[in-house]
């Protein structure tokens, strides 16, 4: 399936991910503006950007194959699409249990606890658009949605 | 092809997906004791406070049976089975004929012996008719006695207590959560559940039940004496072996299982809190009762059975609970005993931070996350791939801690490692 | 500490209405114009920091930021302006001497501005190159005075020619000045365009080896990196004489920048200065000159063209005359208005000529003295469009240079501040932390956007005149006409004034 790969060569750490992918969830959708001035409690972004100067990379969900979080969810609100691949959390089941945050390797789930708990994570803006928020305004080509990268970033 | 499952929780469940992930066709029949379509058995205690409704309680969708082509015997209790002519016997002496045959009958509550068990208004806390039970006889203002501070008795208690129930919990050991905390942070949750009402009574146990035909309190071995109007004994689980005990199959603590999930007995699995099988830390085979491991034993076993080859490398003690907003995540060895470890801690009391990773020969074995507990499942993952940290292990303890502080090698090969994530 | 008397060159203006405090600005600013106070919980700016190079406007996403001249009135005089006192208040301060970065910016006339080329009309029609053939193919390098052939082949070899597919270069910027992300987009570019670029005095990366059929090393007065091997890597070499930001100066890359590529690249020791002498102390006449060149053509066989750049210099052509009859291939002729890294202020804004007047005078000396033919001619210093190509051709360049432009293709707004290292769009600068923000796979791309863009606009120019290949073009100065400009002037371009 088709992932977001980061290429930590190219990251200029500017959090531009970050911020897009917050208003991808608001639900003033997209509208930076709206989103960070008039929603009280703007959603937790998904991707997060790990820096330790000079290098830094956006990291998110991977969408495992074989996702643990799946498997170790209590409730059995994260699942995986059995046809896009890709997983996704049920928030309206989750209880906020924190299982999958102890099972993910990527430490990609956030606890977002703004109101009734739920864990967080990317779902590759599915229901949204063709190209997930953070990879359409990386400014710098650090993300790149696509099947497989190697080391090097040619496809 | 028939396949036969006895259980119906997260084992069982693994299973059916295991096996319709190979084979869309052959029938599978599941067995349950419980009169109830697969529910998640953690969330009892949120059923009991209110917090979750039955129909959210379901841990797949009211389609998942029909979906799989799952014909259920739901209500109906297996209680033998025999491997050479392939049969499992009902309680109502009905006879199941498998070719494949998983057994997920998972945990039954351990009961310590102690005068007066038999009254009313004793319960234990495993299942959702525990529940029911319990709710009849709870209301504001009740006095409950929980014997046993472990994961299942606090979740009890803070059910309970949200209930406006007074609750004092007993426990043996000298502290709570014993089994996945040491006094530290053991100290830290029973001071922030003490803060919540919550009363408790260490390094003791309960003697007798007293009262009438009803519990109306208990006798501790120091000496106390508490009142209470129902008593809820929650000590532990322990394999529900009994369906297998006068079969063939090898049944040491649990049900002894190999890496395909399969037991002593050809076509014969088992999984979940029943089976015993291997533990990664330990390197040897042990009784694993969390829901994780469940899962994926039953998938693996799953797998096997329809005919793919399929491994479960191992699973080890994790568990992520919470009592009042205080998160904590624990794996492996918390507590270590004898010589060759390492540990970091990060100890700040008043903010109930506590944060302890365990280390053996630089490899991490066992931590404790409490109240921080964002991307545990970083250091889960460096126990499971057993990863040398020499080279960043003094950044183990950082708030940040993540992939920046692994080597840019390692580092660059678990980001693309999506693709191939095993199962848990 | 006593009294500062700089005030703030720039104003950051943030729109309240639009910012919405994420700190783009304040992570992209290596000048520390942005700041987020934890307390006040909103970002701040530093106006005194900022050197308005919009990294912070282009990055911002809801473009909340305008950067505007710091509104201070200075009393009005015509003679002592903002920029004399800023200049004056600077150096009181320092004692130092006043540096910059990039090209000339004075006010000094454009003559590219001031020359009009033709258009067919009727007669000898124009051509549409969307639907016709048409060349800008060019080959630099020594012609021979005339062909022998016999039996319909050549008797004699042909110097060594290089190929390019269209009239333009990358100029020379060194590893050290830029960075190597900057190198490896202008090394890709060219390669996709099938043209030319060109190391600087600081070597050739051993990551760029792959691209040396595309590359043009250069031998500078330092003689940074240059072994055997970097000699035959390369499709041709270029001394470096002069520049035309700086002339009669030599470089000095601070031991800062000298990090384990750049050490390795120069073929230095890790952080010492790399210091380019002013002339090369082997070259004090014409004669030791020529011996440069014929060690260099000896040591790669005689196969590739040998490059000598110069700047712009009043005796001009007399030099370029000199410099074609010591062996030279191609004269590169670097105009005043031509970028550098790092030069003093008062020589860039002060020394040299026009690359306009240096080209037509060499031009037109070597015609007269029938050397023309000896060597190519390449110009660059400020090529800033593909008309300014289409009239250097005319005049008589067989090819230009480009840098300025080129790096403004990779996002460079002209700060000027390229001698601080902390280039914010990663070009000229080796600090790791934005040396990463040119990406080579987009730089590449939209430098070869440029080159692809301003080639189908000269096909477009030369089309209108009918003409339909370069070589056809070159020299023809009947196809330009000046437009306000001195008889004087009009003389020495060798060019009618419009109307006649
Ligand atoms: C209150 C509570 C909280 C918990 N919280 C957590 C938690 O937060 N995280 C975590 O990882 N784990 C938790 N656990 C443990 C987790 O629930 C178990 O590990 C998991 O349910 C095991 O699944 P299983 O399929 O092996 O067995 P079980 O869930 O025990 O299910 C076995 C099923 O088999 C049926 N059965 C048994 N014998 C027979 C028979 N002879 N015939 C027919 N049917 C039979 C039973 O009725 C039952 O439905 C909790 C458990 C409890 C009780
Ligand atoms: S938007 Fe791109 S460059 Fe910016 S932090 Fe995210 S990944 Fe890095
Ligand atoms: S949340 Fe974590 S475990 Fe789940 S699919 Fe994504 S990366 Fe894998």
């Amino acid at each position: 399936m088709k992932r977001v790969y980061a290429r930590e060569e190219y990251c200029v750490g500017c959090k531009l991910c970050e911020i897009y992918c917050i208003a991808a969830h608001s639900k003033y959708k997209n509208d930076l503006v709206k989103t960070f001035k008039k929603e009280a409690n703007p959603p937790i972004s998904r991707i997060l950007v790990e820096e330790s100067r000079p290098v830094s990379f956006a990291l998110q969900c991977r969408h495992c194959e074989d996702a643990p979080c799946t498997k170790a969810c209590i409730v059995g609100a994260m699942q995986k699409n059995p046809k896009t691949g890709v997983v996704t959390n049920e928030e309206e089941r989750c209880v906020g249990c924190w299982t999958c945050v102890l099972v993910c390797p990527f430490g990609a789930i956030t606890r977002d606890e703004r109101g009734h708990k739920v864990a967080s994570k990317c779902d590759l803006c599915s229901d949204n658009s063709q190209m997930p928020a953070c990879v359409e305004h990386c400014p710098n080509r650090a993300l790149v949605y696509s099947e497989y990268v190697s080391n090097n970033g040619t496809k | 092809m028939h396949y036969v499952i006895i259980g119906n929780s997260a084992a069982a469940v693994g299973a059916v997906e295991g096996i319709r992930k190979v084979d869309k066709e052959n029938p599978i029949t599941l067995i349950s004791d419980e009169p109830y379509h697969t529910y998640s058995r953690p969330l009892i205690s949120y059923f009991l406070a209110g917090k979750v409704t039955e129909e959210k309680m379901l841990y797949r969708g009211q389609d998942f049976y029909q979906k799989n082509t799952v014909t259920t015997l739901l209500g109906q209790k297996a209680i033998a089975i025999d491997t050479d002519s392939k049969e499992v016997r009902l309680e109502n002496n009905e006879v199941l004929v498998y070719d494949k045959l998983l057994v997920a009958t998972g945990g039954t509550p351990f009961i310590p012996p102690m005068a007066g068990l038999e009254k009313k208004n004793v319960f234990t806390f495993i299942k959702k008719d525990d529940v029911k039970a319990i709710s009849k006889v709870v209301a504001t203002g009740k006095k409950a006695v929980i014997v046993g501070a472990g994961l299942i008795g606090l979740k009890a208690a803070e059910g309970l207590s949200s209930l406006g129930v007074d609750v004092t919990i007993v426990e043996l050991a000298n502290r709570v959560l014993s089994a996945i905390l040491d006094e530290d942070g053991a100290d830290i949750v029973r001071k922030h559940l003490e803060k919540r009402g919550i009363k408790f009574e260490l390094n003791t146990s309960v003697e007798a039940i007293t009262g009438g035909e009803e519990a109306q309190g208990v006798t501790l071995k120091n000496g106390k004496s508490i009142s209470a109007d129902l008593v809820i004994v929650a000590v532990g689980v322990r394999p529900n072996t009994e369906v297998a005990e006068n079969s063939k199959i090898a049944v040491n603590r649990g049900i002894v299982i190999d890496e395909k999930c399969q037991t002593s007995i050809q076509s014969v699995y088992a999984a979940g809190d029943v089976a015993e099988g291997y533990d990664l830390i330990f390197a040897q085979n042990r009784v694993l009762p969390i829901l994780p491991n469940a899962y994926c034993q039953g998938e693996t076993a799953g797998l096997n059975m329809a005919g793919s080859e399929s491994i479960f490398s191992g699973g080890f003690a994790m568990n992520s609970i919470g009592f009042y907003g205080l998160p904590m995540i624990t794996a492996g060895i918390v507590k270590p005993e004898g010589n060759g470890y390492e540990v970091l801690v990060e100890l700040v009391p008043e903010q109930s931070l506590y944060k302890k990773i365990i280390l053996k020969d630089n490899i991490v074995v066992g931590f404790i996350y409490l109240n921080k507990v964002d991307r545990a499942g970083i250091i889960t993952s460096l126990i499971r791939e057993k990863t040398n940290v020499v080279d960043f292990k003094e950044k183990l303890l950082k708030d940040s801690f993540g992939y920046i502080d692994l080597p840019q090698q390692l580092r660059k090969s678990k980001l693309l490692k999506g693709d191939s994530m095993s199962c848990w | 500490m006593s009294i500062n008397c700089l005030t703030p060159a720039f104003l950051i203006e943030r729109d309240k209405d639009r910012c919405i405090d994420c700190q783009v600005c304040v992570r992209q600013c290596a000048n520390e114009a942005h700041r987020w106070d934890e307390e006040e919980q909103r970002v701040f700016s530093e106006d005194a920091n900022c050197v308005n190079c919009h990294r912070c406007v282009v990055m911002c996403p809801t473009k909340a930021l305008h950067i505007k001249k710091f509104p201070l009135e200075f009393r009005y005089n015509a003679n002592w302006t903002q920029e004399a006192m800023r200049a004056i208040y600077l150096q009181a301060e320092t004692g130092g001497v006043l540096l910059t970065g990039m090209g000339n910016d004075r006010p000094y006339p454009i003559y590219w501005d001031h020359m009009l080329l033709n258009a067919s009309q009727v007669t000898n029609p124009s051509i549409d190159p969307l639907r016709e053939p048409m060349e800008l193919k060019t080959y630099l390098g020594r012609k021979p005075d005339f062909l022998k052939i016999k039996n319909g082949k050549l008797l004699e070899d042909i110097p060594p020619q290089l190929e390019l597919e269209l009239p333009i270069m990358f100029s020379a910027m060194s590893f050290g000045s830029i960075s190597l992300n900057a190198h490896k987009s202008l090394a890709a570019a060219a390669k996709k365009a099938g043209t030319y670029w060109n190391t600087g005095e600081g070597g050739l990366h051993k990551d760029l080896v792959e691209h040396g059929d595309h590359t043009i090393v250069q031998v500078a007065s330092g003689r940074f990196g240059v072994d055997a091997d970097y000699l035959k890597t390369a499709a041709a070499i270029e001394i470096k004489i002069g520049q035309g930001a700086k002339p009669g100066i030599g470089g000095h890359l601070p031991g800062e920048k000298v990090g384990e590529e750049v050490s390795q690249t120069r073929m230095i020791p890790l952080g010492t200065d790399a210091i380019s002498p002013a002339p090369h102390h082997d070259i004090y006449s014409i004669e030791d000159l020529r011996q440069l060149i014929y060690s260099l053509k000896e040591a790669t066989e005689y196969q590739k063209p040998i490059f000598v750049k110069i700047a712009a210099v009043h005796n001009v052509a007399a030099i370029a005359s000199g410099i074609v009859r010591a062996g030279a291939d191609v004269v590169a002729i670097d105009g005043f208005r031509g970028g550098t890294g790092a030069a003093p202020l008062r020589t860039r804004d002060s020394v040299g000529i026009p690359i306009e007047f240096a080209l037509a005078a060499v031009d037109t000396r070597l015609r007269e003295e029938g050397i023309r033919n000896k060597v190519s001619l390449v110009v660059g210093g400020s090529i800033r469009n593909s008309s300014d190509i289409v009239k250097a051709v005319a005049l008589g360049a067989d090819a230009v240079y480009i840098a300025t432009s080129a790096l403004i293709s990779l996002g460079c707004h002209m700060c000027q501040k390229c001698y601080t290292g902390k280039c914010n769009w990663g070009i000229a600068t080796q600090d790791p932390q934005l040396t990463k923000r040119l990406n080579p796979e987009i730089g590449a791309e939209r430098a070869a956007n440029l080159l692809k863009a301003w080639a189908h606009e000269i096909e477009e120019l030369l089309g209108g005149m009918g003409i339909n290949a370069l070589e056809s073009l070159r020299g023809n100065r009947l196809m330009l006409r000046g437009i306000g400009l001195t008889d004087r002037e009009l003389n020495i371009l060798g060019i009618k004034a419009a109307g006649e």
